[in-house]
């Protein structure tokens, strides 16, 4: 059984937008998905329907063979955003345990978990800290403890790294690759960054625009477990170069600049 | 990861006398400027030859409010009472009313309009009114007229927090498939804290201010605004000024407990943190 399973789906907004048309993908267990493309092409938007924040217009969704609905009810998702969305009015610790207290776990159960959460990001020591005290790259990891704190099945992560800085942003993707091994999660990550998508992923989706749509599907066969030196083998670059073709074929707009580029060319 | 607890702003530390000490004198600005203002005003009515009894010097109003202490005193404890109430009173209302309109927003539209209508009413016609209705010597219609002055900002910044939730703080809720109370109680609320208590601060002066106007159309014989305005009427000029000024230091002590309830319960924001 897929923990993801999309089957015709489509998402068309109020005044007639098509965000999404015939999305068909299936998400197996363990596996590390990407979505890529271009601002505007509803990988956020096919993100949220997964995760029940939007409602689709079309086809269907199964997470973990249920609908998404069902899905949500039953806490089968952690969802990270690019803002971390931490509470300010809330420690470190009782941030990660905010999903705890609302599936009524006992004080010391919660305590526990947040601890071994931490341990898991890298923060202990910082559990009495507020969120402003943080520097984003750490909030973030907060917001990643938090979604993993009731160990669901699947993670759903909308651009987390977007708002960091790229040395930053290289550290918390090795961060990432660790925490996704020893907590055996599925991930389905939204990013723009195609160096990102390849070093992290087992599976790039490229999503194209007009209407939003997945126009090509790359596995990337890089070894595991990747590591720093995993960015400067010719094999990354590869995939990176294949990608990002990919990319550029999936644009309308793309195309038709490179014909008429290629139309002025003198011959 | 390399970054240690060196890479972020330490949790406020020192000690309470350290503290103290900084705040003292975060304060010597305002000392300093209510000083010059004490002199200047004693010195101008002796060089300028103003009448005494119309502008009686800041000394002179000291020794009348030692002589009158105890009259003065409770007459602005009674007045302070009668501010609380009224207070406690439109403050609760607002809480309640803006809880209300901000989870069914139809019937807030349905409500809004007469909310703002009701604080275009003119307090100083409205307080005779309140006097007919609770009866004249009664603190409840003083407490009608402070609570009427404290609802109205009340009520506009809670529903402008509770509104002004991010919509992903809501997304998150509703991806751990928390319920409307939930939400209200974790998110809106603590988010809607810091308006709420903005505009408790500006109604805890509001609240001292209604009670005083509502006093000035008949009040208990031992109220602060019927001392002020019968000293006034009769031309006990330094006995009114001192009247004002106890007034001033109730409506002031009330803003600084608020502040300090303010302080307690907010202690993650930076602000109020350090």
């Amino acid at each position: 059984m897929s923990v993801v399973e999309i089957t015709g789906l489509g998402k068309t907004f109020g005044a007639g937008t098509t965000a999404l048309q015939g999305i068909e993908l299936a998400i197996e267990e363990r596996e590390f998905v990407s979505l890529i493309g271009p601002s505007g092409c509803g990988k956020s938007t096919l993100l949220r329907i997964i995760g029940d924040l939007i409602a689709p217009s079309a086809g269907k969704v199964l997470v973990n063979g249920k609908t998404a609905t069902q899905a949500r009810v039953d806490r089968d998702y952690g969802i990270v955003f690019q803002d971390p969305v931490l509470y300010d009015w809330r420690t470190v610790a009782r941030n990660i345990s905010l999903p705890l207290e609302l599936s009524r776990w006992n004080r010391r159960r919660r305590a526990e978990r947040v601890g071994e959460m931490l341990e898991l990001v890298e923060l202990t020591g910082f559990e009495s800290h507020y969120p402003w005290q943080l520097s984003g790259g750490m909030q973030q990891r907060v917001s990643i403890a938090r979604a993993l704190s009731f160990d669901p099945a699947l993670l759903l992560m909308d651009e987390p790294f977007g708002a960091l800085d790229e040395m930053t942003r290289e550290r918390l993707n090795l961060e990432l690759l660790r925490i996704w091994e020893a907590s055996g999660s599925t991930i389905v990550f939204v990013t723009h960054s195609i160096a990102e998508a390849v070093f992290l992923s087992t599976r790039v989706a490229v999503m194209s625009p007009r209407p939003g749509r997945i126009s090509n599907v790359i596995p990337i066969d890089l070894p595991q477990p990747r590591t720093a030196a995993t960015r400067e083998e010719p094999r990354f670059f590869e995939l990176v170069t294949q990608v990002r073709e990919a990319l550029h074929l999936g644009s309308d707009l793309d195309r038709q600049l490179a014909e008429s580029t290629r139309a002025e060319r003198p011959t | 990861m390399s970054s240690g607890p060196t890479a972020v702003q330490p949790l406020p530390r020192g000690t309470l006398a350290g503290r103290v000490g900084r705040r003292a004198v975060d304060w010597v600005p305002a000392l300093v400027v209510l000083v010059l203002v004490l002199v200047f005003w004693q010195e101008s009515i002796a060089v300028f030859h103003i009448k005494r009894f119309l502008a009686p010097q800041p000394t002179t109003i000291a020794r009348t409010f030692w002589s009158d202490r105890h009259e003065l005193l409770s007459a602005g404890w009674f007045t302070f009472q009668e501010a609380l109430g009224g207070f406690a009173i439109g403050s609760g209302l607002a809480i309640v009313f803006a809880l209300v309109l901000a989870r069914w927003r139809r019937f807030g539209a349905a409500l809004l309009p007469y909310a703002i209508a009701g604080s275009a009413i003119p307090i100083i016609a409205f307080a005779p009114i309140m006097n007919a209705w609770f009866s004249p010597f009664s603190k409840e219609s003083k407490m009608a007229i402070a609570a009427v002055l404290c609802f109205f900002p009340v009520f506009v910044n809670t529903l402008r927090g509770l509104t002004s939730v991010r919509p992903t703080s809501i997304e998150l809720m509703h991806s751990y498939a928390a319920g409307e109370i939930e939400t209200f109680r974790r998110v809106r609320i603590p988010t809607a804290l810091p308006f709420i208590f903005t505009a408790l601060k500006v109604a805890s002066v509001l609240a001292m201010i209604g009670a005083i106007v509502g006093e000035y159309f008949g009040g208990s014989f031992n109220a602060l605004g019927v001392l002020i305005n019968s000293r006034s009427a009769t031309f006990q000029f330094k006995e009114a000024w001192a009247g004002i000024g106890v007034a001033c230091v109730f409506g002031i002590a009330f803003y600084l407990a608020v502040a300090l309830v303010e302080r307690l319960t907010l202690r993650w924001t930076p602000s109020t943190a350090q």
